[in-house]
């Protein structure tokens, strides 16, 4: 895949004319999406390759599912233009929906079937025989490892079978994208791994093109050719993990601290080679070339500031810190941590 | 439209005939696992036939042969309001309608599956009901022949009035506002000749029955059980249920393009 950051021009990623496929997977222009008066997508520019695992990484709130239900076809755009596998979402739903699967945030499965009936049954939505069906099942139970249960009431599966189950259904058909709403959240570690696991190996053995949602900054990192970082409906930056922290900085010096940092960051603007940034759950980033060169002098400034230091550490970047570069904010902790 | 495939099987459009089948045998297999929405389709009028009739039996005479005058409306009790609409609130709620909106099925699939399973429902519970009346010495003077259009009208009535629970359904997503659409099935049918001959009937309830069309399904259902076969009452129950369907699918299909038009 291709590790160029796509130009980012008054806070809005801008693909590059050498990065535009002609059949581009997904690819958007322009995209809004209101709700009364609030704006949930905000002129979304996106071009998805065909092939590529895409990651679409921001904070509850941030517009990522009304993109996915857009690309869907359950929501119409207010404004610009979205295609999937060539074809307008708004113009022409019906082929776009034959060639996507979905699995969306909350599974989106039938308590009172089981779980082969709700396979059967969207296989036979998709126009499968009972040949080609029996053969999918065979495939897609394999991977989402329910078991004998899959014979039983969905009812009666745990959260996470929940989540294998939609995964399968989303795929009964073998589509040509497929779009995943935050896929792992509320799985344990094991079915997050295997969740993982099988998103790389649909993309590496059928081509499949995946467009992921997540507030999970380790899931975007790991699985992403390249990721979009979306904020406020509008897409602040975009390219390939690596290469989006590289663009924030060498390394990253992380204080926590009790207190007021805004002094302290006056103080640590004063080095030419520091770039700081406070956040107001009481954590000083400094972004800087040179990371254990600058170690003692963030020290001692924050001392020097009044500050108590809880912790000073030393990392390289994160994509939470390209985020917290972007907004001035970082994606919220509590939903991030795995 | 084209087929697609990326691995060994390919994703199209399965068509109208096999969307309706594969959404109305989900809503049929559903049926069983849920015996307390069948219940009392069939407890509610075996429970009024008994009561009106060892109530008022003696007050209609020999003139009347009252078990057959009331059969009809223990069928219509039995078959009106049954529908699938709690549970596609249910899956409006659960994101399901939303996944079943992201396949290819045809749009009036979703709404046609469901009363087809209705159908087969409510000729269903016909059955106890006739044969309720079988026990008590209830006979057709049109013969087997009637009987089934007797169960055909019933069927038709009640996925006439099944469009309405729909509508509600696929406007509100709201359980308790496709409960309350049932309040109309009370004076629909209360203000009838379901338990008193309609030349008894008075001031206005007798004006409320003569447009209630409820009274015209009553009709031909009666003539077919006492009667014989008579064109005059079976046309005007037929225009009845048309004029009901009508309405409701109409009012069915509205809320259907509302629901699915992607929030426009």
């Amino acid at each position: 895949m291709n590790d160029s950051v796509e130009y980012i021009v008054e806070g809005r990623a801008q693909v590059a004319l050498e990065d535009d496929p002609v059949d581009a997977a997904v690819r958007t222009a322009g995209l809004v999406r209101r709700f009364g008066t609030t704006i949930a997508v905000d002129g979304l520019d996106l071009c998805v390759r065909r092939g590529e695992i895409y990651g679409f990484l921001g904070p509850n709130g941030a517009g990522k599912s009304t993109v996915i239900r857009i690309l869907c076809t359950l929501l119409k755009p207010s404004a610009g233009t979205a295609s999937v596998a060539g074809y307008d979402v708004a113009q022409d739903p019906g082929s776009v929906r034959v060639r996507i699967g979905v699995a969306l945030q909350d599974a989106a499965i039938d308590d009172r079937q089981t779980g082969r009936e709700l396979l059967i049954l969207q296989g036979r939505l998709y126009g499968l025989s009972a040949a080609q069906i029996r053969l999918r099942l065979a495939e897609v139970l394999d991977l989402v490892d329910i078991g004998t249960a899959i014979d039983r009431r969905i009812g009666t599966y745990s959260g996470g079978m929940k989540r294998r189950l939609d995964l399968a259904a989303a795929l009964v058909h073998n589509p040509e994208v497929l779009f995943l709403d935050e896929p792992t959240t509320g799985l344990d570690p094991h079915s997050r791994t295997a969740v993982w696991s099988e998103v790389r190996r649909l993309n590496r053995e059928l081509g499949m093109t995946i467009f992921l949602t997540t507030q999970y900054l380790e899931e975007a990192d790991s699985l992403a050719d390249r990721v979009g970082i979306i904020a406020s409906g509008r897409l602040l930056a975009e390219g390939a993990p690596a290469v989006l922290k590289h663009s924030v900085g060498h390394d990253v010096i992380v204080a926590e601290v009790d207190g007021d940092g805004t002094l302290a960051l006056e103080t640590l603007r004063s080095f030419e080679e520091l770039e700081p940034a406070w956040s107001a759950d009481g954590t000083i980033t400094v972004t800087t070339i040179d990371g254990p060169a600058a170690l003692g002098t963030v020290a001692v400034a924050l001392g020097r500031s009044g500050l108590h230091i809880r912790s000073l550490t030393m990392r390289t970047p994160t994509l939470d810190d390209v985020f917290m570069e972007m907004t001035g904010s970082r994606i919220d902790r509590e939903e991030v941590l795995l | 439209m084209t087929a697609v495939e990326i691995g060994s099987v390919m994703g199209r459009e399965a068509g109208f005939v096999q969307d309706v089948r594969a959404i109305a045998g989900r809503a049929l297999r559903q049926i069983p696992r849920e015996p307390a929405a069948v219940i009392p389709a069939v407890f509610v009028p075996a429970f009024f036939y008994s009561v009106n009739l060892g109530a008022l039996e003696k007050l209609a005479g020999t003139a009347l042969n009252y078990k057959a005058f009331l059969l009809p409306m223990a069928i219509a009790f039995a078959v009106t309001g049954m529908s699938r609409a709690p549970a596609l609130v249910t899956d409006i709620q659960s994101g399901y309608f939303d996944r079943l909106c992201m396949t290819p099925i045809k749009r009036s699939a979703l709404l046609l599956g469901l009363m087809v399973a209705d159908v087969a429902v409510i000729a269903a519970l016909c059955l106890p009901v006739l044969a309720i009346g079988a026990i008590v010495g209830v006979r057709f003077a049109t013969g087997l022949p009637g009987l089934l259009v007797f169960v055909a009208f019933s069927a038709l009535w009640g996925l006439a009035f099944t469009c309405f629970p729909y509508a509600v359904a696929l406007r509100t997503g709201s359980p308790a506002a496709v409960n309350a659409c049932y309040v109309i099935f009370f004076p629909l049918f209360f203000l009838t000749d379901a338990v008193v001959p309609k030349q008894l009937l008075t001031g206005w309830f007798s004006v409320i029955a003569t447009y209630n069309p409820v009274t015209y399904l009553l009709g031909a259902l009666r003539s077919l059980i006492t009667s014989g076969w008579q064109f005059r009452p079976l046309l005007e129950g037929t225009a009845a249920i048309a004029g009901l369907a009508a309405v409701g699918i109409w009012l069915a299909l509205a809320a259907l393009r509302a629901r699915i038009r992607m929030g426009e």
